[in-house]
């Protein structure tokens, strides 16, 4: 039973999220099928100033463990990649990660917009798009850009977050495909990884 | 907000290529392509009139090259860093000699500069350092000359500051005038800020310690080769590079005339000629 309609074309998976979201992201991460196929592509909002822990946090019960890409570091399937601190984080069209220090976005830095924006332009409809929890409007912008690229989009449910904002605001400004519940995003992650055993 | 294509950013590099002689061509085009953008948004143009303007106005130039390059900075920005520097590397430098040279390649509004000064005199040895501070943007040379930072900017280089865990109060070294901080210019007596092209400019000295820190990662692999080349020139054997936390060399061609002296902060030290 295929209940999301999917198809084994998409190359990398997206993953937007700021207050709220921890929680929601070390379910996904630590339910995620065994050898996931494709990359995971993480832009949380985090302390500008701390370098440390958070990537440690996220891998203590991920299936797979986080890394933050260093700067023209390619992107790998199955690799689980977490924007680092105080750096916006881009892929490039020879899909390798290219990082910046550039102005903050929607004040921040790493802006989910940054990254959801540039593999909306490299992945094109290849791309799964997930934005979760959070209490501004960074991200919304960049779920447009993957939508009008064809791409794939889910938010988390926005009464199951802790804040509404963000998934609001993405619902606001752009067709959603899917509006789920963390659990339901990991049933989505499994049944898209059975399309390509 | 409008898109670019490649093809018309090209367009803009080979059009600023041939009239004015900075080489973008070779810049990582996720950052470059945002760069272009923010410029056609603030000053309120289309690829179209944005070439025209190159084209036609030749004092236009200035202005887009300081939009274009980021100059977002902080003092003693990785406070981690510069405890190294401080005890281990400075140190290192001084068993062979007792004065010596330091490049910031690319130093945007100085930042890095001043606080290289400030941890220099603190460790009483800031008489001995030759600095050189360059940067591609004459506007921002201007700004890194001046040593003048807006106020707002200075809670966040107090924090750092106390990270690093200067000697004594960032305070000490800076005036508070209508809002701005203004710094002691005698800590910046031993700097010469040059204009200075990383892409296409000339290897001109030599160096014991050059800072590079996320300035790379505005190029693609090939320019990030020959530029790596050009520091690798430009430094003496034994001498050292830092670059950003996030940065790595693994991928360019003379890594392997590198070693690294540590990792979590990225600095290499060179080992072959």
């Amino acid at each position: 039973m295929n209940k999301f309609n999917l198809n084994n074309s998409y190359k990398a998976v997206v993953i937007g999220g700021s207050a709220g979201s921890f929680q929601g992201m070390i379910k996904i991460l630590s339910q995620l099928p065994k050898n996931f196929p494709l990359p995971i592509i993480m832009a949380l909002h985090r302390l500008k100033h701390v370098r440390h822990g958070f990537v440690e946090a996220l891998s203590i019960k991920s299936v797979v463990p986080v890394t933050e890409p260093y700067d023209k570091e390619p992107v790998k399937k199955g690799g689980v990649y977490l924007a680092p601190a105080n750096y916006h984080m881009s892929v490039e069209l020879g899909h390798t990660f290219a990082l910046s220090t550039e102005e903050m976005v929607n004040n921040s830095r790493p802006a989910i917009d940054i990254t959801l924006g540039s593999c909306a332009y490299v992945y094109k409809d290849k791309l799964i798009g997930i934005l979760l929890s959070g209490a501004n409007k960074d991200g919304a912008l960049g779920m447009k850009h993957i939508t009008d690229k064809g791409g794939l989009t889910i938010v988390q449910e926005p009464s199951e977050c802790m804040i509404e904002t963000m998934p609001k605001a993405a619902l606001a400004l752009t067709k959603i495909d899917h509006v789920l519940k963390v659990d339901q995003i990991v049933e989505f992650l499994k049944e898209l990884d059975k399309q390509y055993k | 907000m409008q898109d670019i294509d490649i093809a018309d950013l090209k367009k803009i590099t080979e059009l600023i290529f041939q009239k004015y002689r900075y080489d973008f061509r070779n810049y990582a085009m996720s950052s470059f392509k945002r760069r272009v953008l923010r410029i056609l948004e603030l000053k309120k143009l289309n690829v179209e009139t944005l070439l025209k303007k190159l084209n036609d106005s030749p004092g236009f130039i200035y202005e887009f090259l300081d939009e274009l390059t980021v100059n977002v900075t902080e003092m003693f920005r990785d406070p981690g860093f510069w405890r190294i520097l401080r005890e281990e590397i400075i140190p290192g430098i001084l068993l062979n000699h007792k004065q010596f040279k330091i490049w910031h390649a690319g130093c945007s509004s100085g930042e890095e500069v001043v606080s290289m000064c400030i941890m220099l005199k603190e460790m009483g040895i800031l008489q001995d350092v030759t600095l050189i501070a360059s940067d591609l943007d004459t506007t921002i040379l201007e700004r890194a000359k001046a040593a003048t930072y807006t106020m707002k900017n200075m809670e966040l280089n107090e924090k750092n500051y106390i990270r690093f865990q200067g000697t004594g109060n960032l305070k000490d070294y800076y005036t508070e005038e209508n809002g701005v901080a203004v710094f002691d210019k005698t800590l910046l007596a031993n700097v010469s800020f040059r204009k200075h092209d990383l892409v296409l400019g000339e290897v001109f000295n030599k160096f014991d310690l050059i800072l590079c820190r996320n300035v790379m990662i505005y190029f693609n692999q090939t320019l990030q080769n020959e530029v790596l080349k050009k520091f690798h020139e430009s430094l003496f054997k034994y001498g050292y590079l830092a670059i950003g936390s996030k940065e790595s060399l693994i991928w360019c061609d003379y890594a392997s005339r590198f070693i690294v002296v540590n990792n979590e902060e990225k600095i290499y030290k060179k080992i072959k000629d």
